[in-house]
């Protein structure tokens, strides 16, 4: 049990602090009902398409790669799909589909370039990052509003919470990816895998594990997540090319905070959804006390980012220490 | 010529095995027979192909040319999965496991129980405990491999290459890194395993070892295969010099100790004169046992011992590369501490590695650079040489030590491995050392360059340096030499100076054989 405590320890901390960022911030704000249930509803809402990227980004790192083309991925689908169906009228379905075919081929060619080039995998989605950009401004540098009415319909369905209505789809959009990524990440093969392949790559390949594949596989569900965060923009906010610009980073940073080690093979889903709540607390905390501004999301997010990083060091240290 | 009766066919038959690697040979004509419920030792020195026959068996190498069958059946594996699925299980040397995950998880990656692709935690967990429980071990299951000894680490790789309903059994030198009780826990544990009717090929640099635990031994030399022999029946003298490629009686024994020219080793200075260096009951766990060796000026102590001895890990503690857990060293009488390279420069101390590649050149650097290098670390930063004097310096050393290169600015990664060695050397000379620590300065260079070397050495104990000489060709050693350190095991097993050091003696002492009265 003790040692199931100590691998736990990262989400445990990631759980208190979130916790307690919560309580001082329900405190706080307690006259403008922070810790209300559609507060709560909305601090989810407002990030899932963060929260979406985040899931495939943690899957990444679990293998001990990473992902910078996220941000520009789920840009470039946010304008193709915005273009294709305002400007060009086709079937939105089609569209979806077609821009979630695209995301998924995209990451599956960075996957292989990564590993069949022995590439960095930094170096292979920076470039990727440049190129998905580049392709966004390519269809559009208007930003485009939806009328298509499939999206309008979907847009405007409405939930009602404690007495507020909200626009609950991107953060069932949300749920069911991490849904799907817990799943896929703690009860498959390919998800202990990814693990094994982020704990020692030689070792895991020596194991008669199947590396390629599962590395391609990886980066295509990354893509996979990007295009679907992407497509979720579009419905909130229609088309932009200009739209996640810093999102990778806010992923990666969502995954660290959630207690997952940055190099590989050690970490948890659970842990990127404390992380998303983290951010999503500051993010709120900061909207309702209304005399902050924004930046202090990012220097607190910085701050937990470098506690984080020196926590898992001193931890990995400890264990090591225990060795002869 | 085997302990079983000829008539089993054998578990695995290797037939005419050839590798060929750029520009070398790495396996020729290898024949290796394992039978079930036998422990087969893999023996050579460096260089001998028991890796690459190994990795050939394993499937991470084709071979070129050969024949090779398992239980009769002619399998060509073709990667390490592949090899597994035949029920060929392999243990590395490094623990080939996934640090971060649990002690279950590395037993059963890859082959989970489960349906639909979802695992069953609570069988897999069920599953690793019963792997460990057939080989007696008791560790929490759900314990990070990382956080745990690496003995037990090891026995989880051997659970979980077991668990794949292995035939065979590599254990590629897993006794490196553990100690004389580990050692024992697994020795019960492949005599188990030998009773159970796998074949285990065992692959070690430890001579007690094979005499405790395996029953038969197949040596490899330069790629070739010498012989296989029922080690009950091989005495440790002859698979000594069966694995450093000769056969040595009695005779040749002394004709080779003719051919030493005795004006080239020295004669050992008074025994009056204060030492260089003492070391005083050095030693590191699981590097070498304490030992004592004096260094003296104007000599050349050769280390001789086989690969594994501890010939290496005494030189990385003298140099303060490794820190000793015991004994001291002094100094010129002084006792100092040598607690890293960077001191050990400074008290006058070199180090030519014996992995140039990794430890030594500085692949794009100029020839210049790379000469200068320890030199200028040895000043400091702030007290840079000029580039007049770094030129001086450079073709000094190219003229001294006749180092082929086009112009002192090529890089070194252009130059041939024998001038690549000098250039090292140089690099260590223009410190001006007291001490030089040559650790297989030979190795890997034509034979013109390693007569370069030899006289190189010659020059430097008459120029009054102290040299310790470490070589795996013995005849070098005893050649090049003022007196012997023999190591055997990790401990010093004995002295030699003047007319002991001959080649025989010195097979003796390797091999921890008592010598006979001539």
């Amino acid at each position: 049990m003790n040692s199931l405590f100590r691998q736990r320890l990262p989400q445990l901390v990631t759980a208190g602090i979130f916790l307690l960022l919560f309580a001082a911030a329900g405190w706080r704000y307690h006259e403008v009902n922070f810790a209300s249930a559609p507060n709560v509803a909305n601090l989810f809402i407002g990030n899932a398409c963060l929260g979406i990227i985040a899931v495939g980004m943690t899957l990444v790192i679990f293998s001990g790669g990473i992902d910078l083309s996220v941000g520009a991925v789920a840009a470039f689908t946010n304008i193709f799909a915005a273009v294709l169906i305002e400007k060009h009228g086709m079937n939105p379905l089609l569209v979806i589909l077609a821009s979630l075919a695209i995301g998924t081929a995209f990451g599956a060619a960075m996957g292989a370039l990564i590993h069949y080039f022995k590439q960095p995998a930094f170096l292979v989605t920076l470039a990727g990052m440049f190129f998905a950009r580049g392709c966004a401004y390519w269809m559009s540098t208007d930003s485009i509003d939806i009328h298509n009415e499939l999206f309008l319909k979907l847009s405007r369905d409405t939930a009602k919470i404690g007495g507020d209505t909200i626009h609950p789809l991107p953060a069932y959009v949300f749920l069911v990816v991490l849904a799907f990524g817990y799943v896929l990440a703690q009860h498959t093969r390919f998800g202990r895998n990814l693990l094994a392949i982020g704990g020692n790559e030689q070792s895991a390949l020596l194991m008669g594990l199947p590396v390629g594949v599962t590395k391609i596989a990886v980066y295509a569900l990354c893509g996979a997540g990007a295009a679907l965060a992407g497509l979720v923009s579009t419905l909130v906010s229609g088309g932009d090319s200009t739209y996640g610009i810093g999102l990778e980073l806010d992923a990666i940073a969502t995954v660290v905070i959630g207690g997952t080690l940055l190099t590989g093979g050690r970490g948890h889903m659970l842990g990127t959804l404390l992380g998303f709540l983290i951010i999503g607390t500051i993010q709120s905390a900061i909207t309702f006390d209304g005399s902050l501004s924004s930046w202090w999301t990012r220097i607190i997010t910085g701050a937990l980012l470098l506690g984080f990083i020196l926590f898992q060091r001193l931890l990995l240290r400890a264990t090591q220490k225990r060795l002869p | 010529m085997a302990a079983v009766e000829p008539s089993t066919p054998p578990l695995l038959a290797m037939r005419g095995v050839g590798k060929k690697f750029p520009g070398v040979i790495a396996l020729s004509g290898v024949d290796f027979t394992v039978r079930a419920g036998q422990i087969h030792a893999l023996l050579g020195e460096n260089g001998a192909g028991k890796s690459t026959l190994i990795k050939v068996l394993t499937g991470v190498y084709a071979p070129d040319e050969g024949d090779i069958r398992l239980a009769s059946q002619p399998i060509r594996p073709a990667s390490p999965r592949d090899a597994e699925r035949l029920g060929i299980s392999t243990v590395y040397q490094e623990v080939n496991l996934i640090p971060t995950l649990s002690v279950a998880e590395n037993i059963g990656l890859g082959r989970q129980p489960g349906k639909f692709g979802f695992l069953n935690w609570s069988a897999l967990r069920r599953h690793a405990r019963i792997a460990l429980a057939r080989l007696e071990i008791e560790v929490d299951v759900d314990a990070e491999l990382g956080s745990l000894p690496l003995a037990i680490q090891q026995m989880v790789a051997i659970a979980r290459a077991l668990d794949l309903q292995a035939k065979l059994l590599v254990l590629d030198e897993p006794t490196a890194s553990l100690d004389e009780k580990e050692v024992d826990e697994l020795f019960k544990i492949m005599r188990q395993l030998r009773v159970a009717g796998l074949g285990i090929i065992f692959v070690t640099h430890f001579l007690d070892q094979v005499y405790e635990v395996t029953d038969c031994i197949t040596v490899l030399h330069n790629g070739e295969f010498v012989g296989e022999y029922p080690t009950a029946g091989l005495g440790r003298l002859q698979l000594v010099s069966k694995m450093l490629g000769r056969e040595v009686s009695d005779e040749e024994g002394h004709a080779a100790e003719g051919g030493r020219s005795a004006a080239v080793g020295g004669r050992p200075s008074s025994e009056t004169t204060v030492p260089l260096l003492e070391a005083c009951q050095l030693g590191r766990r699981g590097a070498v046992h304490p030992l004592d060796l004096t260094l003296r000026s104007g000599e050349v102590t050769g280390l001789a011992g086989l690969l594994g001895s501890g010939r290496t890990e005494t030189a990385r503690l003298l140099f303060g590369i490794d820190r000793a857990d015991t004994g001291e060293i002094k100094l010129r009488g002084q006792p100092m501490k040598i607690s890293s390279p960077r001191a050990a420069v400074q008290k006058g101390l070199a180090f030519c590695s014996e992995d140039r590649k990794t430890e030594g050149i500085l692949p794009n650097l100029s020839v210049r650079e790379n000469i200068i290098f320890a030199l200028q670390a040895k000043r400091g930063a702030w007290n840079t040489l000029s580039r007049a004097e770094q030129g001086r310096l450079c073709t000094h050393y190219i003229q001294a030590l006749r180092i082929k290169t086009g112009s002192p600015e090529t890089p070194i990664k252009n130059l041939s491995g024998g001038n690549q060695q000098k250039v090292l050397l140089a690099r260590w000379l223009a410190t001006q050392p007291a001490l030089i620590i040559l650790d297989e300065p030979t190795r890997g260079i034509d034979v013109g360059a390693k007569a370069e070397i030899e006289q190189l050495i010659a020059k430097l104990r008459a120029d009054g340096v102290a040299v310790l000489f470490i070589s795996s060709e013995i005849e070098e050693v005893v050649r090049n030499s003022t007196r012997i350190a023999v190591l055997r095991d990790r401990r010093k097993v004995a002295e030699l100076s003047g007319g002991e050091m001959e080649l025989h003696r010195l097979l003796h002492e390797m091999a921890g054989v008592a010598k006979t009265h001539e």
